[in-house]
């Protein structure tokens, strides 16, 4: 199976999708392709239905964060200085990442190949987290976009059924985002015994200081 | 189970002979219901005893597996990985080991993956007899079928300890082979096991596979149709009840597979009956594997002698590594930055995907149905939650 050939396929058969082939440095050799979210579920059913070999088979859904990161490198440049002229080291930055990422992992049962390795990207982390759902050209989609949604806050347009899946309903964060804090207690709520608390204080600052045989009443 | 009044009944529409039915019951089945086979719940509408609707509900025993692996090392989360499904702990250090090893380019010594496929084969043979005796448990045969299973799932769980000094947390493969080698008498005792094996599943075939009651309650139960169980992503038996061709051993010959004859059984029905027999089948299959495993069990070093284990990073990229588990394809998605713990730690758990199907399965079938089926499926729930 090659990607290229793959790439050029879904080129020629999906008109004016955006099609980059992401380089794996791993021995593994699994190279990925970064589609565009616009075409994205046109992409996908090409290939569930039209493609050779044909990836009838989603195995694995998941995501990936990737928040915002300054790179800087060191690069050595010739500058005047004080009419001298030396080489001066100067610090470039910049920034990667910014967004999150769902990767499928498709196979195809007929010709036994795979993976081809899909990737979408969301356009930042906060706001504009908004992706096609795949799951109505892959069904075994459905339960690993929800933990996606669960886990990392990507919202997918067209899921027959996005609700959390691992954590409760009530639950607000996403768990899996490199930012994430952990709350000190899960399950705190707020109850009566701090009013109560704070009553009993004015009581005494009204009285002064309670005596023993007194106690707080 | 408790009775709900919740306004999910309202959504479904009622029978037109309104005087003859009474009104729908919510009832929710789990999380600690027995036949759940752990902490698994289900919103069940029913109508009579026929289910109408029904919704998973997950989470009882997650506890972000893996967040937990990125926040530690490659090699500190191979004794978790045991606790995902409790039952086969082999063969999910095996998948992780794999995974590590496409992403670090790691090979495994010839006698190291020998053992893997021995160790591998028995941990599928107590995980299959284990289900059978739980699923005819679930059905009514109460105690005899499950007691013979267990009777058997015991020896193999002793081999385990006397490999690994655990008989479930075994932690047995390390990045480029094994833990420890074979202690002395290991291979006597477990031919003895091996070759008792058939005797104990033809008693166990003569007692129930032609029984009245189990074809009456396993037959056209819970079908999945071929379509279905691909689009679904269905793996493992499940799939392969369903006629679905989809071996991994066959498939992508990891390890040493290749070396060995063995045949993939295929049901044609995909209802409870087939994927009851499939494991039976599996079972004898297994057999084969070990009986030419052992047999061919070379001599050499058991770990790959050029991976340094302590401070162990691998190169930055990606690799996704899955094998053939008891229960379907069990995957690991590893990203690697460079560093000593992994980026991202992905489980691809079989138990999970494998419940997609479970509504379509159970529509329309009774109450005391949904408890075979899903004890067909094979789930654990600490796959299943992570």
């Amino acid at each position: 199976m090659n990607l290229e050939e793959i790439k050029s396929q879904i080129e020629a058969n999906v008109p004016g999708c955006s099609l980059e082939i992401l380089p794996n440095g791993s021995p593994s050799g699994q190279h990925s392709l970064l589609v565009d979210k616009e075409h994205a579920l046109t992409v996908a059913s090409f290939l569930r239905d039209g493609a050779s070999p044909r990836f009838d088979y989603c195995s694995n859904v998941t995501g990936v964060d990737w928040p915002l990161k300054e790179i800087s490198t060191k690069q050595k440049t010739k500058k005047l200085v004080d009419g001298v002229e030396k080489d001066v080291e100067e610090v470039i930055k910049t920034t990667t990442g910014n967004y999150l990422e769902v990767v499928y992992h498709l196979f195809s049962l007929e010709d036994r190949q795979g993976p081809l390795v899909l990737r979408m990207r969301t356009e930042d982390r906060a706001e504009r987290v908004h992706l096609p759902s795949l799951t109505p050209v892959w069904r075994s989609a459905d339960f690993q976009e929800r933990e996606v949604y669960d886990l990392f806050g990507v919202l997918f347009d067209g899921h027959p059924d996005l609700r959390r899946l691992l954590m409760w309903d009530s639950f607000t964060d996403f768990p899996m985002r490199k930012d994430y804090v952990d709350p000190d207690d899960y399950e705190y709520e707020p109850t009566a015994h701090d009013e109560v608390l704070k009553r009993t204080q004015a009581h005494y600052a009204a009285q002064g200081e309670p005596s023993e045989a007194e106690g707080a009443r | 189970m408790s009775v709900l009044t919740e306004a999910s009944i309202d959504t479904i529409s009622k029978p037109a002979n309104d005087h003859l039915h009474g009104d729908l019951l919510e009832i929710s089945m789990g999380p600690h219901h027995p036949s759940t086979h752990g902490v698994f719940r289900m919103n069940i509408v029913l109508d009579g005893e026929r289910v109408v609707k029904l919704k998973p509900v997950f989470g009882y025993l997650h506890r972000n597996h893996e967040k937990i692996a990125e926040n530690e090392t490659y090699l500190g989360s191979m004794p978790y990985t045991d606790r995902l499904d409790y039952i086969c702990s082999i063969t999910n250090n095996w998948a992780y080991a794999l995974a590590v090893e496409q992403l670090a380019g790691i090979s495994v010594p010839e006698r190291a993956e020998y053992l893997r496929v021995i160790t591998g084969e028995l941990t599928r043979l107590q995980n299959h007899a284990g289900l059978i005796g739980f699923l005819l448990q679930d059905m009514g045969a109460s105690g005899t079928p499950l007691m013979y299973a267990f009777r058997e799932r015991e020896k193999v769980l002793d081999l385990f300890e006397a490999l690994t000094g655990a008989r479930m947390m075994c932690n047995y493969m390390r990045f480029g082979g094994c833990r420890c080698d074979l202690p002395d008498g290991w291979m006597e005792q477990a031919r003895k096991v091996v070759d008792g094996f058939p005797r104990f599943l033809d008693e166990f075939e003569r007692l129930l596979r032609t029984n009245e009651i189990l074809m009456a309650r396993t037959q056209g139960v819970g079908i999945v149709t071929r379509q279905q169980a691909i689009a679904a992503g269905i793996s493992g038996p499940m799939a392969r009840a369903s006629g679905v061709n989809y071996d991994l051993r066959k498939v992508d010959k990891y390890s040493i597979y290749d070396r060995f004859s063995f045949r993939v059984p295929l049901g044609e029905h995909g209802d409870v009956y087939d994927r009851y027999m499939m494991r039976l089948l599996e079972m004898r299959e297994s057999i084969e594997i070990l009986k030419q495993a052992m047999r061919d069990l070379p001599a050499g070093p058991i770990v790959d002698p050029n991976t340094k284990l302590r401070n162990f990073r691998p190169k930055a990229g990606e690799a996704y590594g899955r094998i053939e588990a008891p229960k379907g394809e069990l995957g690991f998605y590893l990203i690697s930055e460079g560093g000593p713990n992994p980026y991202r730690y992905r489980v691809r758990p079989p138990s999970l995907i494998n419940l997609t199907l479970l509504e379509e399965m159970c529509l329309g079938q009774n109450v005391s149905d949904i408890v075979i089926i899903l004890g067909s499926v094979d789930i654990v729930l600490g796959e299943v939650d992570r």
